[in-house]
């Protein structure tokens, strides 16, 4: 077997395997049990006294949400400002100037809805203390604020009739001091020592061989990397993300980097399994979740290693598979491999140029965001799944004339009415969105948003509007999209993509936290089966995927069969 | 009201966990184990920096091994992939346009031989690396041209070949600007 192969292999197993002890550990840091890191016990207590928090106040959902919601309000304002004033502040040797006003809006939501879409360049849109102080201080923080939601939903689920799901702030520190920082040091490190450059020195400039001048972007590089891969956020130091050679050197860093990726939303899966002391369905989900991916991961990587039919019809050697927009040192299989696992969560960062991939790769790649739940984002992405999981115990109580219930609490008609607006609204921010610009495109041909001719061109438009509202981040790149229009209309689709779920989700969970529990008894639907799991499966693929066919058809599938 | 107040401050305490303690740690153990103190790391020919190790740079002398196609002709200033879709007309013009350039540097090629990496651009334009058999076709023009023997040149390829990580995962790479810079250390002796 090749060795390209067997580096996609030895990171799903990596995944696979690792997840599980996580999982273990993220469930103790909420519950607030003894763990092998109390040592950030003092530093927690700092933040909270400096704060003027009281960690053992505890919060019903709307206190909970209230709390949320202002601390991602001024987190705007925040990034607005630095971004839009950066020319002046420190840190910034290579005087990058501010960003206009509609370009810090797209920037400021786009990290602050954890999705980190890039209208910008790294290495000429920012300072070094806008990478620091708005960039990475957001890829930490917004990260933390999903976690912090699903330890709130957890805390809902748990056990006995509640009215408060825990305090926001308490959950928020800990994800950082106890999961995210942690991790993103270790991983930092192995970057450092493997070249990933970590300095502020600014550009280099140097003399090449031939004796032409080259300039170097480099600065804290090593910092970022590990929060946007395990925060989900994707937002990439520089300009090319992950296929920098900066910013991914060598094979060992691209396996490190994609593990990143998704240890933290498939851990979730199972924390949320030892929190709530419901392993066998975590475990079902889990595998919902992960047969979902690993077909699409063959799919691709059968795709991509095959290469381009295109070029092969040029009669030269494609041995390596397609190779425009990909990286000798990563290669074909690993790429594809990134591409689906940046896309079942909502990370976004690239490490091969997804315009280029081949078509049903590109398709791939939108149906994961489309659906947005195998694994999803760290915190949100589990959340989303709860959403379908409503809908499926409703659909299959009526199915069996069973009063529908989830985790011994009725879903009543309020619960069902938020969880499918959840759903639908995902749906149609992408194909209205998409549907406009087309048209826009349409009727000025002279527009120059599209990079590429015909049904690719309607691709790159359809994954910009996927990619927003998925909060995911990355782009087919070929697209225009530093433009008032896009800047704006993406900006809406954001904020719309990431807080209307959360907050109802968070409702639900707190809606059924407060109803009576009522014991399992015979009667009752078990939502820890195959059955009920190939039924959430079901609904996922009848809700999701069917709803954003017609437009999949005359974007990728047209363009896979066009030969 | 209360909680605009502890946002302000949480976001302030944030800053000093992470935009101080965080990256000062990491700038710290850059500064001992990281493999030019933190900066890209460079290489040399005759004490004078040629380039940085990770980052490719433009060759098109005959004399030299060449690097694939760059969308942003290996500005290290910027980086970017061409972003075209591989049922793009023109764009497969442009690979067209690129194999026949390839094939008219190396005569002695056949067109089935001709390596597609080596003539599509890579995702970062910056790629520093080509594959052993983008290597292997350009030995005997940079041979010709230097006058070398061909199973010499290739042997300099040989011994920079990169394995996969631990022989097993991932790709076989060469890095075109340390190969180049054996060439004339090999010339110069």
């Amino acid at each position: 077997m090749n060795t390209e192969i067997l580096g996609v292999i030895l990171q799903w197993t990596l995944l696979v395997v690792l997840c599980y002890p996580l999982g273990r550990y993220i469930a103790k840091v909420y519950r607030g049990e003894r763990t092998w890191l109390d040592c950030m016990a003092p530093v927690e207590r700092g933040i909270y006294k400096f704060c003027g928090i009281d960690p053992a106040q505890e919060m019903n959902w709307k206190q909970f949400l209230k709390a949320l919601l202002t601390v991602n309000l001024f987190w705007f304002f925040w990034g607005m400002l630095l971004l839009v004033l950066q020319g002046w502040l420190p840190l910034n040797p290579d005087g990058n100037p501010g960003q206009s006003p509609d370009l810090a809006f797209n920037t400021c939501i786009s990290f602050m809805v954890n999705c980190n879409l890039q209208h910008y360049s790294g290495e000429t849109g920012l300072s070094y203390f806008t990478q620091l102080f708005v960039i990475m201080l957001f890829q930490f923080v917004t990260a933390a604020c999903g976690m912090a939601a699903m330890a709130g939903v957890m805390k809902a689920l748990a056990g006995k009739t509640t009215k408060t799901i825990g305090n926001f702030w308490v959950f928020l520190t800990r994800s950082v001091t106890r999961i995210l920082m942690p991790l993103s040091l270790v991983v930092g490190i192995l970057l450092v020592v493997n070249g990933t450059p970590m300095s502020f020195d600014g550009k280099q400039t140097l003399t090449t061989l031939e004796g032409a001048e080259q300039v170097i972007s480099q600065g804290p590089t090593a910092a970022i990397v590990p929060i946007k891969q395990l925060g989900t956020n994707g937002g990439g130091y520089f300009g090319t993300n992950s296929a920098h050679p900066l910013e991914n050197p060598n094979a060992f860093t691209n396996i490190l980097e994609c593990w990143s990726i998704l240890i933290l939303p498939m851990a979730m899966v199972f924390a949320f399994g030892f929190y709530t002391r419901r392993r066998r369905l975590a475990a079902w989900i889990f595998g919902v979740m992960l047969f979902a991916y690993t077909a699409g991961v063959i799919v691709s990587v059968w795709q991509e290693t095959a290469g381009s039919p295109q070029i092969d019809r040029m009669g030269i050697a494609q041995e390596l598979g397609s190779m425009e927009g990909k990286e000798i040192r990563i290669g074909s299989a690993a790429s594809a491999m990134w591409g689906m696992t940046t896309t079942v969560t909502s990370n976004g960062s690239v490490n091969s140029m997804h315009d280029s991939q081949t078509p049903l790769s590109g398709m791939l790649q939108m149906l994961n965001m489309q659906i947005n739940c195998w694994f999803g984002g760290v915190g949100v992405g589990w959340m989303n799944y709860f959403a379908f999981l409503i809908i499926a115990v409703f659909i299959s109580g009526l199915m069996v004339g069973r009063t529908p219930e989830f985790l011994g609490r009725k879903v009543e008609a309020r619960e069902m009415k938020i969880a499918t607006l959840v759903v639908l609204m995902h749906p149609f921010l992408i194909l209205v969105g998409t549907g406009i610009s087309a048209a826009i495109a349409a009727a000025n041909p002279e527009i120059g948003w599209l990079n590429n001719p015909s049904f690719h061109g309607l691709s790159e438009m359809l994954y910009e509007y996927t990619s927003s509202a998925a909060n995911n981040g990355s782009g087919f790149e070929g697209l225009g999209d530093n433009t008032p229009f896009w800047n704006i209309s993406t900006g809406i689709a954001l904020i719309m993509g990431r807080y209307f779920p959360i907050v109802g989700q968070v409702a639900i969970a707190g809606l059924l936290a407060s109803k009576k529990c009522i014991p399992e008894s015979a009667g009752t639907l078990r939502t820890d089966t195959g059955t009920f799991s190939l039924m959430t499966f079901a609904v996922i693929i009848i809700v999701a995927a069917l709803s954003f066919f017609p437009a999949l058809a005359l974007g990728p599938i047209a363009d896979y069969l066009t030969f | 009201m209360k909680n605009l107040w502890i946002s302000l401050k949480i976001t302030l305490a944030m800053c000093i966990v992470l935009g101080v303690g965080y990256v000062l740690v990491l700038r710290g153990v850059s500064a001992v184990a990281g493999p030019n103190g933190g900066e890209a790391d460079v290489v040399t020919l005759d004490g004078q920096i040629v380039g940085a190790a990770n980052v490719g740079q433009s060759f098109t002398d005959s004399t030299h091994f060449w690097g694939r196609p760059s969308a942003v002709n290996y500005n290290g200033g910027g980086s970017g992939g061409s972003n075209k879709a591989t049922t793009n007309p023109e764009y497969l013009a442009e690979v067209e346009q690129r194999v026949q350039d390839f094939l008219a540097a190396h005569p002695y090629l056949s067109r089935a031989e001709v390596p597609a990496e080596m003539v599509t651009a890579s995702g970062s334009g910056l790629d520093p690396d080509i594959s052993p058999r983008g290597a292997r076709v350009q030995v005997r023009r940079v041979a010709e041209a230097r006058g070398l023997n061909p199973a010499a040149v290739q042997r300099i390829v040989d011994s920079l070949t990169q394995k996969p990580w631990l022989g097993l995962f991932g790709t076989e790479k060469v890095n075109v600007l340390r190969l180049n810079v054996a060439l004339e250390e090999m010339c110069k002796n």
